[in-house]
């Protein structure tokens, strides 16, 4: 009896703590609300299995608890029973999977209008890099990285002069317009994650991960990495702003492009001098 | 070949219960044996019966105190760790420290305890009884198992005490941060770990060809595949999985070793390590966790295979009914098995592999999530029209029911891509992963614990303590482990050493993070009393009587109780049936033992299996 009760009570708790407790996702601020949607059918389809089980094992437990006079049903198997199990569960499944399929479709698919940011990562802190005027960004390598050039770009490619370098920790971006994250570290595996914009992508040294979204709220959104990178990790922290257009064009006029950064600090020479030589 | 297999099945079982007309011994007939007798090897000291054992059954026992002991350590470190996160101000740890624990408590409870304890422990205390041999195929390799097992415990333990101390990579041990400065017990820490490793790994597979070969080979006569219990089904699937499951950890390992050693770049691209280039380039860290989770995935079922053995067994002797659709949970099981290496990269889908495999592994993921419901449904119809004990054994069976339904629905969060992206990496997945794979089994291991005590010292554990012990551990449990998945919702990222001024975390969720240490602490207390139970039950529990819990598999059929080196005295046993005849209409008794022969029980309705 005991059992039996704590089994449903557990169900039935399960139930009231889903809906009554204040622990819920934050407002989402990018396109990926279809990605609580999935979540949402997802919990309905997982939440009926679960407690038509719980209630069905309650059930049992109450109803054929042990007496001694008493024999269990003597039924090894039940093929009826037992294939449409099985194809109810298919169909179940199914039923999750291909919603999950499409939205992952979209996600992999970056739009071609997409702003693309360079999300720099490395132990343990974020810096950025925008494409500026041209919208292309320079190509980098990591052997070039030093003090006057922090992002190794390659200094041949003529495309990165105008790279907007971020290096504040801040990133602003700009409400409505889609924006590519071209995902780059310089050490270990990170991972760029704000939680209300819901996508994630763990970036790797070597290669240049990405993913995109559409920032749809302005706001003031923290940065964190969600995937281990050493003692500091969990320190490794940044700030995502977004902004309506005004508030950005202000944001994005101070920010300072490579050529003048490497102007600044007296190394156009360097920049000739490479040239120079070709 | 199922053909050809049912053919075989019935000339195997050739009798009917009701042929009055036909001679005992003619309906009693069993196969000849293939094989001699086994010979024994037998010990002739105190060391070579207590240290050095061949004898699976102390093997077994062996293998389950060690890999105890090495959980307790888990169990302590689980406790350190959600003290720092329920209560920063202590300041008690520092953030090395914490990384610490959390990567020796992850990799001992799912490779020292989890693997160790079911397919080492159980595997070797059950197998040559429930398959009717007199020990394992291999005695002495399987001695040099279990200390090669020692040893790799011994190593283990020894990074806690190296320069730097142990790994602080995280469980999964992702390179580059293993070996780069940046992650404590980068140097020796993490050599020690891999060392650790390669030696489990070598171990393990001198145990599992003996588990293999034991039930392929040595089955009493009449013992046929399809008569095998299902605890032996899940251990036998479960090593098969591991034979081909830990060569990718063991030549990641490798790997790895030979990068932090000899400078190679298996894993190694070119970077800049805390300001300083290395001098590694070209690798691929991905390659890595393909390799790791190659092994990883497997591992989950490694662990879950034997533990939907058991329960099987428990849930099917302790309602006196017989196990519902035993053939589909054996194709469930082997299925399951075969399917698990093909999901592997569902733990990748935000690893920066290739986006496109997401499809094909969201797929796989959810295809295997069929059989392991029809496992489910099979369970609890198992209990439907029975004739429920709520034994000790199977008030565990239960608390693993709810436990394993709900981290296996949440997996359909984590398994299906999409879902997974908001998830991953944050507590969710903790929530997930303890839910399904680590109290899931551990109540199996409790509720086997406390069903195969008798057959081990010939005494019953406290009911008393046990049913304290129950409660406080499936409650306790599902209350930790359940709230935790919101904080996940709420997007609090996984290792993180603290995380309380984050803007978008509001107080309530710390106050969660109060709630489940506490609950913590009082359930890791709970397991002191069972461990009080355990051993005090070893002197002072009430005898048992033979096969106390009139259960038919043969383990509990032997001349002695508890069963004495070799089993089964002169005579090897005879096996008429499956294991599962249980309330058979027209029996005497509600249970048929497996080496009752068919003459005895004139007129039972016994289908033919």
């Amino acid at each position: 009896m005991i059992v039996a009760l704590s089994i449903f009570l557990i169900t039935v708790g399960s139930i009231a703590f889903h809906f009554w407790s204040p622990w819920w996702w934050t407002e989402v601020a990018s396109n990926w609300g279809n990605m609580d949607d999935t979540i949402i059918l997802t919990f309905w389809i997982t939440g009926i299995v679960f407690v038509a089980i719980c209630f069905f094992v309650s059930y049992c437990v109450w109803k054929f608890s042990y007496k001694k006079e008493r024999r269990a049903e003597y039924k090894p198997e039940d093929k009826k029973l037992e294939s449409r199990l099985t194809w109810a569960t298919a169909i179940g499944v199914a039923a999750l999977l291909a919603p999950g399929l499409v939205v992952w479709n979209q996600y992999v698919t970056v739009p071609d209008n997409a702003y693309k940011v360079e999300v720099f990562a490395y132990q343990w802190g974020w810096k950025y890099r925008l494409p500026g005027e041209d919208n292309i960004l320079g190509k980098t390598d990591i052997k070039y990285i030093s003090d006057d050039n922090p992002f190794g770009l390659i200094l041949e490619d003529a495309n990165g002069k105008d790279d907007l370098l971020v290096d504040a920790q801040e990133l602003h971006l700009l409400i409505d317009r889609p924006v590519k994250f071209e995902l780059r570290t310089i050490d270990v595996l990170h991972n760029f994650y704000v939680p209300q914009f819901r996508g994630k992508m763990d970036m790797v040294p070597g290669i240049v991960t990405y993913y995109w979204l559409t920032p749809t709220r302005t706001g003031d959104f923290e940065v964190l990495c969600a995937e281990y990178c050493g003692s500091g990790h969990y320190a490794m922290r940044g700030r995502v702003i977004v902004d309506e257009e005004r508030d950005y064009k202000k944001w994005e006029a101070k920010q300072i492009t490579f050529e003048k950064m490497l102007a600044k600090n007296k190394k156009n020479d360097n920049l000739q001098l490479v040239k120079k030589d070709k | 070949m199922s053909d050809e297999y049912e053919h075989k099945l019935e000339a195997k079982s050739d009798y009917t219960t009701d042929a009055s007309s036909v001679s005992a011994p003619e309906i009693d007939s069993v196969p000849e044996a293939e094989l001699p007798d086994q010979e024994l090897y037998h010990s002739h000291s105190w060391w070579t019966t207590y240290v050095f054992s061949q004898d699976a059954k102390y093997i077994g026992i062996q293998y389950a105190l060690t890999a105890v002991g090495t959980g307790l350590l888990g169990l302590v470190l689980s406790w350190l760790m959600r003290i720092q996160l329920a209560f920063p101000g202590l300041g008690w740890l520092d953030p090395a420290a914490y990384y610490q624990f959390v990567t020796m408590h992850g990799m001992i409870m799912v490779v020292y305890l989890l693997t160790a304890l079911f397919l080492g422990g159980f595997g070797n205390l059950l197998i040559p009884l429930m398959c009717g041999a007199r020990d394992m195929a291999f005695p002495y390799v399987n001695m040099l198992s279990y200390w090669a097992f020692v040893v790799a415990v011994v190593v283990l333990l020894a990074s806690f005490f190296v320069p730097g101390g142990p790994t602080g990579a995280g469980w999964t041990l992702y390179p580059p941060q293993a070996i780069t400065a940046g992650t404590p017990g980068s140097d020796m820490g993490i050599i020690l770990m891999l060392v650790s490793l390669i030696l489990f790994v070598a171990g393990f597979t001198m145990g599992g060809l003996n588990y293999i070969i034991t039930v392929l080979q040595l089955r009493a006569r009449g013992m046929t595949l399809m008569r095998l219990p299902l605890t032996i089904w899940g251990i036998f699937t479960a090593t098969v999985l591991a034979m081909f499951a830990f060569p990718a950890l063991l030549v990641g390992c490798l790997m790895m070793t030979l990068d932090s050693l000899l400078g190679t770049s298996f894993f190694m691209p070119a970077m800049v390590s805390l300001g300083e280039t290395l001098t590694h380039e070209g690798g691929s860290p991905i390659l890595f966790q393909h390799l790791f989770w190659f092994f990883g995935h497997p591992e989950v079922y490694i662990v879950a295979l034997p533990a939907f053995g058991i329960v099987s067994d428990l849930l099917s002797v302790h309602s006196r009914k017989t196990i519902f659709g035993y053939r589909m949970m054996v194709w469930a099981i082997v299925g399951i098995g075969a399917l698990s290496f093909f999901v592997w990269a569902h733990h990748m889908y935000v690893s920066g592999m290739n986006p496109w495999f997401g499809f094909f592994f969201a797929t796989t993921t959810l295809i295997i999530a069929v059989p392991t419901a029809i496992k489910v449904y099979n369970w609890i119809l198992t209990l439907w029209r029975g004739n429920i004990q709520l034994s000790l054994p199977m008030l565990f069976s239960l608390g693993f029911i709810v436990t394993f339904l709900n981290g296996g629905l949440t997996g359909l969060f984590l398994g299906n891509v999409t879902v997974d992206v908001p998830l991953s990496d944050t507590y969710f997945v903790v929530a997930h992963f303890h839910m399904v794979m680590g109290i899931a089994p551990i109540l199996v291991i409790f509720g086997a614990i406390y069903h195969w005590y008798p057959l081990i010292t010939g005494r019953m554990m406290n009911e008393t303590l046990g049913k304290i012990h129950f409660w406080i551990t499936f409650i306790g449990s599902y209350a930790i482990y359940f709230p935790m998945h919101y904080q996940g919702f709420v997007g609090v990222p996984r290792r993180y050493f603290e995380i309380y001024d984050s803007p978008y975390i509001d107080t309530s969720t710390l106050l969660l993070n109060k709630f489940i240490t506490i609950a913590v602490l009082i359930v890791g207390a709970a397991q002191l009393l069972f461990l009080y139970n355990l051993i005090t039950s070893a002197r002072l529990g009430k005898k048992s009587e033979k096969n106390p819990w009139k259960a038919n598999s043969l383990e509990w059929q032997t001349p002695q109780m508890p069963p004495e080196h070799g089993n089964w005295g002169k005579e090897l046993p005879k096996v008429y049936r499956w294991p599962y005849d249980f309330s058979v209409p027209g029996a005497k008794e509600d249970y048929i033992p497996q080496n009752q022969p068919p003459s005895e029980i004139i007129g039972a309705k016994v289908e033919k299996t």
